[in-house]
C-alpha cells in the first residue's frame, strides 16, 4: 500500500493486529508512539521488535528520576573543559570538542534511519516531557555553545514507554500516537510463553497459567504478578523438576511470583485455592 | 458521518481538538486505513490520550456507526459506492497538493460537510455522507467502512459496543496507582534537600578565582508539602471503605511529602481523632489542631451526610467529648487553622443535596472521591499559602 515497512511482529515478539496498525500509523505520520501499560506487558520489547522488523538500529534512552531533557540531546562537558584549561592537556579553544551527543542527538545526526526508545518517561520530573516537545515535533535542536543546529536527516521512529507512575502533560499527549497495552489474555499469554519456552510441557503450562491468572484475579494484592514473573516462575518450576500435579501442594516458589511480603503471606494462608 | 462522530466524541467528553482531528484526516489521506477495524484502531490511537478515554471513544464509535453491521441494504449501497470510488482516479481521491496547509484541508472538509448536510436528510447518518462524499479523506475512510468484510472476525463496531474499557475510566473507578499518580501533582519544591554540586556557581567562582577550581554546592530541591488525611470511618462509610483504604495506601506510599499523617473520625471530627481505627489509639483533636500550621494541607474524606443534630448540636454525637463543641465548630477550627484544605466525598455529586453535606460543602471545597475529583481537588490544594 504505502511506502513504509509494515510491522508484523518478529519471531520472538507477539504483536496483535491492533498493535501493528498503531505502529504503522506512528511510523507513517512521523509521530512518537506512546505505549502505556502495566509492567510486563512488553512495552520495551516492542521497541526492540520494531527495530528488528524495520531493520534499523535501536538507540535506547533509559529515563531516571534525575534525567533532564537536554541529556538526550547533548551534553557540554564543562567540567572536563575546565579541568583541561587548568592543567592544559588539550585544546580548550574548540568548544565542539567538549560536546557529547545524547541519544536523540545521535539519532538525529545518524546517516541511516533509526528507532529511538525513550524508556519509562514517567520516571522523570513532571515537566520533562514538555521540555522535549519542540525537539520531537521538529526533530531538530540547537547547540548554543557551538551555535549549530542538529536536524534529523531521517525522522527516527520514536517509541516512548510509560508505566503511568506520573501523569504526562496534555500538550505532550496531543503530539503522540497513543496505545494502551492491555495485559495479555490467557490465549495470548500462552503464545508469549511458547515463544520464550518452546519445549515447555503442555500440562505444566496449562496448570501454571491457570494459577497465575487466578492470582491476578485475586483482589487486594499489592503487586500482582506480571509476564516476566510468570516466565521466571515457569523456568524455576522446570529447573526444579516440578510437574503439573505438584503445583497445588505447597505453592512452589511463590516468592518468584509475589514480591511483596504481605501478598505472599496472604496467599499462603489461603491454602490450595490460590484465590480469596 | 464524520462530523457526527467528531461531535459525538466531544459530547462524550473526549477533548478532541482540531490538531488531533486533522491528524486523523491526514492519516486517512495517506491510506493508512483499509477497513472499519483499521479506522477504529487508528481513531483510538490518535484521539485518545489515555486508556481512561477508551470507553468514551467506544461509546461514541458504537453510537455513530451502529447499524452498519446489520442492514444489508446499507451494506450494498456502501459496496456500490466503494466500487465507484475505486474506479475513480486516485489523484481525485487522495491528492495532498490540493490542500497545502492544514487550514485548506480543514476548510475543504467543512465545506463538504455543509454540502452533505444539505443534500441528505439526517445528514448525521454515516452512510449518506459516506455514500456521496467526493472528499478524498473521508472517502478513504468510508471505503474503510467495509463492514462484515474479509476476516470474519467481530467488527470494530461490535467490539466497541462491548465497552471492555469501562473499567479504565477515571471518572468513577480507580486503582491505587491512579490515585498516587494524581497525588504526585501535589508538590511544592524548595532547595532544602541534600547537598549537590552547583555547576554554574562552580564555574563562576572558578573564573573569579582566576582559573583555580573552586567547588560550590547547593541544596537539592525537595517537596515541601505536609499532607494530613482525615478519614471518616463511620457506619455510612462502610461501602466506601475499600476506596478510602486505597487513597490512604496511595498517599502513604508516595513518601516524598515533607510529612504525612492520617487520622480517623466517626461521622465528623469531635473531641477525639483515632490514629488507628482497629487498636483504638486516639488523640485529643485540640492537640492535633495545635500541631497543625497553615502550611499543612488537609484532605478530609467522608460522605458528610448525617443527622443534622450530629453536626450542629453540641450534645449530638459528642458523648465522648469533654468540651461538647458541635462537629461543625471543630471543622471550622480546622479550616481556620489550615486554609489549604478540601473535602473528598465518596458519594456521587447528585446525592449531595443534603443539609449537612451543604453545610460542610460551604466550609470546604468539596470534590468527588474519584481520580478526576482528586485531580481537581489537588489543583485547589496546590496554590501555595
Amino acid at each position: 500500500m504505502t511506502g513504509f515497512a509494515r510491522f508484523e511482529g518478529t519471531d520472538d515478539y507477539v504483536a496483535d493486529a491492533e498493535l501493528m496498525a498503531v505502529v504503522d500509523a506512528a511510523v507513517a505520520l512521523g509521530r512518537p508512539l506512546l505505549v502505556k501499560g502495566e509492567p510486563g506487558t512488553g512495552k520495551t520489547q516492542l521497541a526492540h521488535a520494531v527495530a528488528t522488523a524495520l531493520g534499523r538500529p535501536l538507540l535506547s534512552w533509559h529515563i531516571k528520576s534525575t534525567t533532564k531533557a537536554i541529556d538526550g540531546l547533548y551534553h557540554y562537558d564543562v567540567v572536563q573543559r575546565l579541568n583541561d584549561s587548568r592543567f592544559g592537556d588539550s585544546d580548550v579553544s574548540d568548544v565542539g570538542h567538549y560536546i557529547r551527543m545524547g541519544v536523540l542527538g545521535r539519532a538525529f545526526s545518524s546517516a541511516e534511519p533509526t528507532v529511538v526508545l525513550i524508556d519509562e518517561i514517567d520516571k522523570a520530573d513532571l515537566e520533562f516531557p514538555n521540555d522535549l516537545l519542540r525537539e520531537l515535533d521538529e526533530m531538530a535542536f540547537h547547540i548554543h555553545e557551538t551555535d549549530t543546529t542538529i536536524a534529523a536527516t531521517h525522522r527516527p521512529v520514536t517509541i516512548i514507554t510509560s508505566n503511568a507512575e506520573k501523569e504526562l502533560p496534555d500538550a505532550f499527549l496531543r503530539r503522540c500516537v497513543f496505545h494502551y497495552l492491555a495485559f495479555p489474555d490467557v490465549a495470548r499469554m500462552e503464545r508469549i510463553v511458547r515463544v520464550h519456552m518452546p519445549t515447555l510441557d503442555d500440562d505444566l503450562l496449562k496448570v501454571a497459567l491457570d494459577r497465575f491468572f487466578a492470582l491476578r484475579r485475586r483482589r487486594g494484592l499489592r503487586k500482582p504478578p506480571s509476564t516476566s514473573e510468570l516466565l521466571d516462575w515457569l523456568a524455576v518450576l522446570v529447573h526444579a523438576g516440578i510437574d503439573a500435579t505438584r503445583i497445588d501442594e505447597a505453592h512452589p516458589f511463590l516468592g518468584v511470583l509475589l514480591k511483596q511480603e504481605r501478598d505472599l503471606v496472604a496467599v499462603q494462608k489461603g491454602g490450595s485455592t490460590w484465590t480469596d | 458521518m464524520f462530523h457526527a462522530f467528531l461531535y459525538r466524541l466531544r459530547a462524550e467528553g473526549l477533548p478532541v481538538g482540531m490538531g488531533e482531528w486533522l491528524s486523523l484526516l491526514r492519516a486517512l489521506q495517506q491510506g493508512l486505513v483499509a477497513d472499519v477495524d483499521g479506522f477504529y484502531r487508528l481513531g483510538r490511537a490518535l484521539l485518545c490520550r489515555s486508556e481512561a478515554d477508551y470507553d468514551a471513544f467506544d461509546i461514541a464509535f458504537a453510537d455513530t456507526f451502529r447499524g452498519a453491521d446489520l442492514d444489508p441494504a446499507i451494506r450494498d449501497k456502501l459496496e456500490a459506492w466503494l466500487a465507484d470510488a475505486i474506479a475513480r482516479s486516485s489523484e481525485e481521491l487522495v491528492d495532498p497538493s490540493k490542500f497545502p496547509t492544514d487550514e485548506d484541508l480543514w476548510k475543504a472538509f467543512l465545506e463538504r460537510l455543509r454540502e452533505q448536510t444539505e443534500r441528505h436528510d439526517g445528514g448525521d447518518h454515516w452512510i449518506g455522507t459516506g455514500g456521496t462524499s467526493p472528499f478524498g479523506h473521508s472517502g478513504r475512510a468510508s471505503r474503510g467502512i467495509r463492514v462484515g468484510g474479509a476476516g470474519g472476525n467481530r467488527s470494530a463496531i461490535q467490539v466497541a459496543s462491548e465497552r471492555q474499557w469501562e473499567g479504565y475510566r477515571t471518572d468513577h473507578t480507580y486503582e491505587t496507582r491512579d490515585l498516587s499518580v494524581a497525588l504526585k501533582l501535589l508538590r511544592q519544591l524548595q532547595r532544602q534537600g541534600a547537598w549537590e554540586l552547583d555547576l554554574d556557581g562552580t564555574i563562576d567562582a572558578t573564573c573569579k578565582n582566576a582559573g583555580d577550581i573552586e567547588l560550590i554546592e547547593r541544596r537539592e530541591r525537595e517537596n515541601q508539602v505536609r499532607l494530613v488525611l482525615l478519614m471518616d470511618a463511620g457506619g455510612s462509610m462502610a461501602p466506601h471503605a475499600a476506596r478510602v483504604e486505597q487513597l490512604f495506601t496511595a498517599a502513604e506510599e508516595i513518601g516524598t511529602f515533607k510529612s504525612f499523617d492520617a487520622w480517623f473520625f466517626h461521622n465528623c471530627p469531635y473531641g477525639w481523632l483515632w490514629k488507628d481505627d482497629s487498636t483504638g489509639e486516639r488523640h485529643a483533636t485540640a492537640e492535633v489542631l495545635a500541631d497543625l500550621s497553615p502550611r499543612h494541607r488537609l484532605i478530609f474524606v467522608g460522605d458528610a451526610s448525617m443527622a443534622p443534630y450530629e453536626l450542629f448540636s453540641a450534645t449530638g454525637y459528642g458523648f465522648h467529648d469533654a468540651e461538647r463543641a458541635p462537629g461543625i465548630e471543630w471543622l471550622r477550627r480546622f479550616r481556620r487553622r489550615c486554609p489549604s484544605s478540601i473535602w473528598l466525598n465518596p458519594d456521587p455529586r447528585r446525592w449531595w443535596d443534603h443539609p449537612t453535606v451543604a453545610a460542610i460543602g460551604g466550609l470546604f471545597p468539596m470534590f468527588e472521591l474519584t481520580v478526576d475529583g482528586l485531580r481537581e481537588a489537588i489543583g485547589t490544594l496546590r496554590t501555595p499559602v
